[in-house]
C-alpha cells in the first residue's frame, strides 16, 4: 500500500477521542485510523492526555453498595458485543454500519453510485462509487466534508488521493474530483450539510437523492 | 513482561487482572479508579446517578476486556479513559461508536519494556504539566476531553488564545506522539 499523505488534523483526532465529533465524521476518522499509524500515534497521545486528566482530577466518593455490586457481577454471563473487522476493501467501522452485508448501491447517473450508511441531525455518511475516469460533478460545500478513499484513487485541483488518504473540504474548497484510471474509486464520505452540486443535478433534486 | 517497580501501580493492577484474573488487584483498582471516574464524569455535566451507572459499566468493561490491554500500545490510564468515553457515549446515545481496526505490530519496530517505561515517563511529565495549569484552564481542558466543549469553544469562551491554554499540553502531546510512533 502506498504511503498515506493526507491525514486527519490533530484537533479533529482530539475531538474524536473525546467524543465531541459528530457520528458521521467519527466513522471517517475511525476508518482513516484503521490505515494510518501516524494518526494512531496522535490518537494515543490524546488518549494519554485524557487518562492523565482522569487520574489527576478530583475524586468523588461512590455510593456504598457500588463496589459489592460490581464485584458480584464479575462472573455474570454477558453476550459479547459483536466485533466488526475489516472485510475486503472496507475497514471495521464501515463493516459495522453495513452490518456485514455488501453495499446496496443506488445509481446517481453517469455510473456514479452511492449507499447512504448513516444519517442524523448532525450529518450523514455514505459510500460513493465512481468509475475510472469519471468526474464527480463540480461542487462546493455548505459545511465540512471528509472523503476517505477505500479503493482506487481520485485527483482534483488540490492533489491525488489514494487508499487511506482523506480529503477535507469546507466552504472554501470548490473542486472537481476525477477518479483515476484503474479500479473504480470507492470512497467513504461524510458531511454535515447537503452538498451543492453545480452540474447535472439541479439543486431542487437534492432532497430526492439526499446528496 | 517483568514486573518492574517503575511501572505505575495502575498498570500493575491491570496486568494482574489481565494475566491472573486477580480479583484482589481488581478490588484495589476499583478503590483507586471508581471515585476518579465518578468525579470526571460529573464534571462533564452528568448527574451523580448517571455517573454511578457509567462507573459500574466502565469497571465491568475493564474486567471483561482486560485481555485487550497492551501496554506497548496504550498507557493504562489512557486505555481506561477511552473505555470510559466510549461507554459514556454508547449509554447516552444508545449506539456503538465507530472504533478503528487494530493495525498489529509495526514490522519496523520491535517493542520492548524500555519503550513501555518511556511511555509511562512521558505520561508522568504530562500529568505534571496539567498540575501546573491554572484551575480554570484545567477545567476547560477536562471539559474538552470529556467531549463537552470543542477546542474552538474553549478559546472563544475565555478569550484566551488556544496556544496559551494548551502550549504545555501541546508540548507533552508532541513528545508522547513521538514515543507512540516508535511503538506502533
Amino acid at each position: 500500500m502506498p504511503a498515506i499523505t493526507h491525514h486527519i488534523p490533530d484537533e479533529m483526532i482530539a475531538a474524536y477521542v473525546s467524543g465531541s465529533l459528530p457520528h458521521a465524521f467519527s466513522m471517517v476518522v475511525a476508518s482513516h485510523l484503521s490505515y494510518c499509524r501516524d494518526c494512531q500515534a496522535a490518537l494515543g497521545a490524546h488518549q494519554a492526555a485524557g487518562g492523565a486528566l482522569l487520574e489527576t482530577g478530583d475524586a468523588v466518593a461512590v455510593e456504598a453498595g457500588l463496589k459489592s455490586r460490581v464485584l458480584a457481577a464479575l462472573d455474570s454471563h454477558v453476550v459479547p458485543e459483536p466485533v466488526f473487522e475489516a472485510k475486503g476493501i472496507y475497514p471495521g467501522p464501515v463493516i459495522q454500519r453495513l452490518k456485514g452485508r455488501p453495499p446496496r448501491w443506488k445509481s446517481l447517473g453517469m455510473g456514479v453510485k452511492q449507499d447512504i450508511l448513516f444519517e442524523d441531525s448532525e450529518g450523514s455518511a455514505r459510500l460513493l462509487f465512481i468509475p475510472a475516469g469519471q468526474a464527480v460533478p463540480d461542487h462546493s460545500h455548505n459545511g465540512l466534508e471528509l472523503t476517505l478513499v477505500l479503493q482506487g484513487s481520485f485527483s482534483d485541483e488540490t492533489g491525488q488521493f489514494g487508499v487511506g488518504d482523506v480529503e477535507i473540504g469546507d466552504e472554501n474548497l470548490e473542486h472537481t474530483p476525477v477518479a483515476d484510471a484503474g479500479d473504480p474509486c470507492i470512497c467513504l464520505a461524510a458531511t454535515d450539510a447537503p452538498l451543492r452540486f453545480r452540474a447535472f443535478m439541479p439543486r431542487l433534486l437534492q432532497p430526492l437523492f439526499r446528496i | 513482561m517483568p514486573k518492574d517497580q517503575s511501572l505505575s501501580q495502575l498498570t500493575l493492577w491491570l496486568l494482574a487482572v489481565r494475566d491472573q484474573r486477580d480479583r484482589g488487584a481488581f478490588a484495589d483498582m476499583f478503590d483507586y479508579l471508581a471515585p476518579r471516574l465518578k468525579g470526571f464524569i460529573i464534571r462533564s455535566g452528568s448527574s451523580p446517578a448517571l455517573a454511578e451507572e457509567i462507573v459500574q459499566d466502565v469497571m465491568l468493561t475493564v474486567w471483561r476486556k482486560a485481555a485487550l490491554f497492551d501496554p506497548h500500545k496504550a498507557q493504562a490510564s489512557a486505555w481506561i479513559y477511552q473505555i470510559a468515553r466510549n461507554r459514556h457515549i454508547d449509554i447516552v446515545r444508545k449506539e456503538s461508536r465507530p472504533v478503528p481496526d487494530e493495525l498489529g505490530e509495526d514490522p519496523a519496530t520491535e517493542p520492548d519494556a524500555s519503550q513501555i517505561l518511556a511511555l509511562e515517563q512521558e505520561t508522568v511529565r504530562l500529568k505534571h504539566a496539567i498540575a501546573q495549569l491554572h484551575p480554570d484552564q484545567k477545567e476547560m481542558i477536562v471539559k474538552a476531553y470529556m467531549g463537552h466543549l470543542t477546542h474552538q469553544e474553549i478559546s472563544s469562551q475565555t478569550g484566551l488564545p488556544l496556544g496559551t491554554v494548551k502550549s504545555r499540553i501541546r508540548l507533552g502531546l508532541g513528545r508522547l506522539r513521538k514515543e507512540l510512533k516508535g511503538l506502533r
